[in-house]
């Protein structure tokens, strides 16, 4: 026996509260960020990611708060996202009680910050995100977009992981923006083809609508962890129910 | 002066927060200081060296820091737990930045060979080993596992992050081990120290149970 594969709940945060909707539209209120974290918590979730989606800069310090109380009762690791634009951001989320901190946008308008952080804070802290689409017509099928992929980048997806490792990423958090809210899967081939094109793990995220994506994403698109947001929160599965169905297909997992 | 009951050693890098927290929330009747300052750490009960980052630069600023010979003190005179860096800076050298380290034992940190990540299967592992993996405890030829498993399963699982890992000259120093794919040292124990490469303080229950055991460990 040896590593288990993960599975990551993702809680979307604005102005101190975790939201639920689908592409952004029609938020609703899904609890407070310390309670949900405690209950994934006790249902075997093996890490948590937290997305500030915080419009207003005003609101941006919370996370932090939420942070720092999250940080003091749930004791497995927790990595925040969102509006990270500075080296100065990722420590201030270190010193609330981050472990690892996840950068998308930034990471394309200026790499540099991502080798900054990782030399800075060393690379087992720092994710980056990149979110995904599938292209025609270009010398490659999957395209980097940014700003919740509304803005093409006109970057190869792989090659920008391999250079997103290269430049001191300790892990990649890899988003199929066609597949965000379908719930129809994981894109794996996607998944697969970064998988295979670096030597750090990668995070599976965007499409889960049933426990039998989570194997595939596992299996098929040779994800080291597995993220998820709506099937945990609209409680039609909990962790540990995943948990005991990759277990039963074969897959190695923390019970 | 109050007394300290656990002094944290802050040397600049990582989350000292994650593992100051955990102490508190395993002891709430104790004081936890997380300090810089040599002093506070000889007057300390017990010491955590806690880790993250690479191992050049936390020798490096320790050394700025001028903690070195306090850190040496109670690694060999107090009840010391080191985590993660703070296994790996014990020994003689590490392959991380050709650095060398405290040198309090014989042995080697090495980095997890690529070319053994392959597995006949087809699988690839990947480096960092990050995730949770088990852990199982020495007995060391009948031996009881060590006090600071108490409470603990063998073979449980702890989170670990690391490119690293440890190579003791002497494999009797070894109290627990885990497998990626290769067997290595996880955990050492020598009187009264205690170093391990995973983090306990991000480990869910089996790492809170070993930090409490810490806490009550009379060596």
């Amino acid at each position: 026996m040896g590593l288990a594969k993960r599975i990551i709940p993702c809680l979307d945060v604005t102005d101190g509260r975790v939201v639920k909707g689908i592409n952004f539209l029609e938020l609703r209120d899904a609890g407070d960020p310390v309670e949900v974290a405690k209950r994934y918590d006790e249902q075997g979730a093996d890490e948590l990611t937290f997305l500030d989606i915080t419009a207003s800069s005003d609101n941006r310090g919370l996370i932090l708060h939420i942070i720092e109380q999250v940080a003091s009762q749930v004791f497995i690791p927790l990595t925040v996202g969102g509006g990270v634009r500075e080296v100065e951001d990722v420590r201030r989320l270190l010193n609330a009680g981050a472990d690892k901190v996840s950068i998308n946008t930034t990471a394309v308008l200026n790499p540099q910050m991502v080798a900054d952080a990782a030399s800075r804070f060393g690379s087992q802290c720092i994710v980056v995100a990149i979110d995904a689409k599938k292209v025609d017509n270009q010398p490659y099928q999957w395209e980097v977009f940014t700003h919740g992929g509304r803005k093409a980048t006109g970057l190869d997806a792989v090659e920008w992981a391999k250079k997103m490792v290269a430049l001191g990423a300790g892990e990649l958090l890899i988003t199929s923006m066609d597949r965000d809210g379908t719930k129809i899967g994981f894109n794996n081939p996607l998944n697969r083809a970064i998988s295979d094109a670096v030597a750090v793990p990668i995070i599976a995220s965007g499409g889960v609508g049933n426990l039998q994506h989570l194997v595939d994403g596992v299996k098929v698109g040779g994800a080291d962890a597995v993220l998820a947001a709506s099937i945990f929160h609209y409680g039609e599965y909990t962790v540990k129910q995943a948990k005991q169905y990759m277990a039963q297909h074969g897959i190695e997992v923390r019970l | 002066m109050k007394k300290i009951d656990i002094a944290v050693v802050d040397y600049g890098m990582g989350n000292l927060r994650s593992v100051s927290k955990a102490l508190e929330h395993v002891a709430p009747t104790k004081t936890v200081l997380v300090t810089s300052d040599p002093e506070q750490l000889l007057k300390a009960e017990r010491v955590v060296f806690p880790g993250q980052g690479a191992m050049p630069d936390c020798m490096r600023e320790l050394d700025a820091r001028g903690l070195r010979e306090a850190v040496l003190f109670a690694a060999q005179k107090k009840p010391f737990l080191g985590i993660c860096i703070g296994l790996q800076m014990l020994f003689e050298h590490s392959e991380e930045g050709n650095a060398a380290g405290l040198g309090l034992f014989k042995g080697e940190v090495k980095r997890f060979a690529l070319e053994d990540m392959h597995l006949s299967n087809g699988d690839k592992l990947k480096v960092p080993h990050m995730g949770w993996n088990q852990v199982y405890q020495s007995t060391n030829n009948g031996v009881a596992p060590h006090a600071l498993w108490q409470g603990i399963a063998d073979g449980a699982r702890f989170y670990y992050v690391h490119s690293y890992y440890v190579q003791p000259a002497d494999a009797s120093l070894t109290a627990g081990f885990s497998e990626y794919p290769n067997r290595f040292t996880s955990a050492i124990a020598n009187n009264n120290l205690f170093a391990v490469q995973f983090h306990p303080e991000k480990s869910a229950s089996a790492g809170l149970q070993l930090l409490s055991n810490f806490v009550d460990w009379q060596p």
